[in-house]
């Protein structure tokens, strides 16, 4: 699982409010090289919440983004590069994914996140 | 400019949207996407020969290089209904059109293509020897020539390829603008994939479907009902960044082994891998409230209940309301596998389209198979949503009793807070009303079911005559 993905997904639980971000907790990261795409870059740091790719990607060992981003830095080959690098080639392998207002955990395996809800937290 | 448009004769009802598709996507006017066609003279609109009004030269070599369908696109320079005619015609088109591809520092050849039959080497090389009125003066290169010119001709020849009868002989001469990729298709066809799903959908297929949602480098394209992932490595030839979600943990997980999975099929072809799969429910999908308008693109193929059924989150009885939600011990939660109750097309749809009202981009595409019966009594309505407009319907008939039909809609209006709860009224309906649903929309019986004696009475259909119902899955 990517950071990209990180930034979209929550939790789902029926009444769950504060759902996101998803705390990680990282057992294996893997990093796999992807060509640069700058206009979907562009496009992608319209949607994605900084503040927790900034986190995601410290829970995952890489600590290289800026705390506070804005859109006149994508001119920036450097953070171009940093922000590609968070975003697309940091692999979570293996792990859970955290909700911080329940604490129920998403098993990662084999880069998979289960974000199915068992039967009594969906009804 | 109006150009000659030859298709492939293969999937007739998609042929047309398909160029509009990528018209839209290699031009750049903001118009609703349909282009004027015309017919040549005698010409059934079900012919391969099409005219089709076009931009430029450019879009339309663009057009051609990414289309499945079409076989090629050319400037007609003559039609006729015989050669004496077309001799006329091409002295009459304008030397100024002519002239710069016949030069001296040019190489050329030129093909002959005849449909509905196929004509000896000889009668080829009568044919092109016919054509020394053009004052071509460059060299000829068959193997790699920087003009092609085309012969093409169709008449009738006793075999009709399911068309009706020609009328009259056409002749065409003319110069090819573009062609696509022939390799393509045979380099991604499903017998060369090392991981299969009983559903995968079949790789010209998932090449219209991504041309459809008009799939270019750097969109971000999503399925919701991922399974072997062959839609997305459509999406990914054509440079998307993909994401896919099933509800199967097996399929997308597992595989069938660490080398045969829905990774290393992508690896297969040597494609940048999805940003993600993941394990979701549709109808409980796990995005982030705030998150909208992010897929350029949805496209897939939902789970309709003929060859394979939906699932959701939630048990049989859990629905019907029998027994409480089931409590999972603490200590068993880590393994614990939920229950699923299968999922009616209605509600699959309505979720769906929701979902592609949401969380598509503006002029963003949802394109997704869905099902009809052949049965003509039931005039065909095709799902609504307020945000999306229908631009087009293509059908693949699939066996007497059913077809499926292609739909491509288009993201119109902002989803509102209103629709929003509309949507989640919806919802709770459909949730209250699990068994109704699933009844009503319960599509494998009508199409598993023996021939309705009525049948019998018209005497019209195939099925009447044979008396026994027939399995008809085959012919899917």
């Amino acid at each position: 699982m990517r950071l990209l993905t990180h930034n979209m997904l929550s939790c789902n639980i029926k009444g769950v409010t504060n759902g996101f971000p998803l705390k990680i907790e990282a057992t294996k990261v893997i990093e796999k090289q992807v060509d640069l795409n700058v206009d979907f870059l562009k496009n992608m740091f319209l949607k994605v919440e900084w503040k927790a790719l900034v986190e995601a990607s410290r829970s995952m060992g890489y600590a290289e983004l800026p705390e506070e981003a804005d859109s006149s830095l994508l001119g920036s080959e450097e953070f171009l590069k940093k922000f590609h690098h968070a975003l697309l080639e940091l692999h979570l392998e293996e792990g859970a994914l955290i909700c911080p207002e329940t604490g129920r955990r998403f098993s990662v395996t084999k880069g998979i996140p289960n974000m199915l809800l068992h039967e009594d937290e969906g009804f | 400019m109006w150009y000659l448009c030859v298709f492939f004769h293969r999937l007739l009802d998609f042929r047309k949207p398909e160029v509009e598709s990528l018209a839209k996507l290699f031009g750049d006017d903001d118009g609703d996407g349909s282009l004027q066609w015309k017919l040549p003279q005698h010409h059934h609109p079900d012919s391969p020969f099409h005219l089709v009004n076009l931009p430029s030269e450019h879009v339309a070599r663009s057009i051609a290089r990414r289309s499945i369908l079409v076989k090629g696109i050319y400037e007609l320079w003559g039609e006729a209904s015989n050669y004496e005619e077309l001799e006329e015609a091409i002295k009459k088109y304008p030397d100024e059109r002519k002239l710069p591809f016949l030069s001296s520092d040019t190489t050329f050849k030129i093909n002959v293509d005849t449909f509905g039959k196929a004509i000896s080497f000889q009668e080829q090389t009568d044919r092109i020897r016919k054509m020394s009125y053009i004052p071509f003066k460059g060299r000829v290169n068959l193997k790699n020539p920087e003009q092609i010119f085309w012969i093409m001709e169709t008449d009738d020849y006793g075999s009709n390829n399911g068309l009706p009868p020609v009328i009259q002989r056409t002749v065409f001469f003319g110069r090819e603008v573009g062609a696509p990729d022939r390799k393509l298709i045979p380099t991604y066809q499903l017998k060369t994939r090392s991981y299969l799903g009983p559903t995968a959908m079949d790789a010209e297929m998932a090449f219209l479907m991504a041309n459809q949602g008009l799939v270019a480098s750097g969109k971000l394209v999503y399925d919701p009902f991922v399974g072997t992932g062959s839609i997305l490595i459509a999406a990914t030839h054509f440079g998307a960044m993909t994401m896919g979600a099933d509800i199967d943990i097996r399929v997308v997980r597992d595989g069938r082994g660490p080398n045969c999975n829905v990774w290393s099929n992508f690896k297969q072809y040597g494609l940048c891998s999805p940003i993600s799969l993941l394990r979701a429910d549709n109808n409980l999908p796990p995005w982030r409230p705030d998150l909208k308008e992010v897929f350029e693109a949805i496209i897939c193929d939902p789970p309709y209940g003929v060859r394979a059924g939906g699932r959701k989150s939630g048990g049989r009885k859990l629905l019907k309301g029998i027994v409480k939600p089931y409590i999972v011990p603490d200590d068993k939660r880590l393994g614990h596998i939920p229950s699923t109750a299968p999922y009616s097309l209605a509600e699959c749809l309505h979720d769906l389209l929701d979902l592609a009202a949401k969380m598509l981009v503006m002029g963003g595409r949802l394109v997704y198979f869905y099902p009809v019966l052949r049965d003509n009594t039931t005039e065909r309505q095709y799902p609504e949503h307020p945000c999306l407009k229908l631009v087009a319907i293509s059908e693949q008939i699939l066996s007497l009793r059913y077809s499926r039909v292609l739909l491509t809609m288009v993201k119109v209006g902002k989803y509102t807070e209103e629709i929003a709860l509309e949507a989640k009224a919806r919802h709770l309906e459909f949730k209250e009303n699990h068994l109704k649903w699933l009844e009503e929309g319960n599509l494998h019986s009508a199409v598993f079911s023996p021939a309705t004696p009525n049948l019998d009475v018209d005497g019209d259909s195939k099925l009447g005559k044979d008396a026994t119902p027939k399995y008809r899955g085959k012919y899917v």
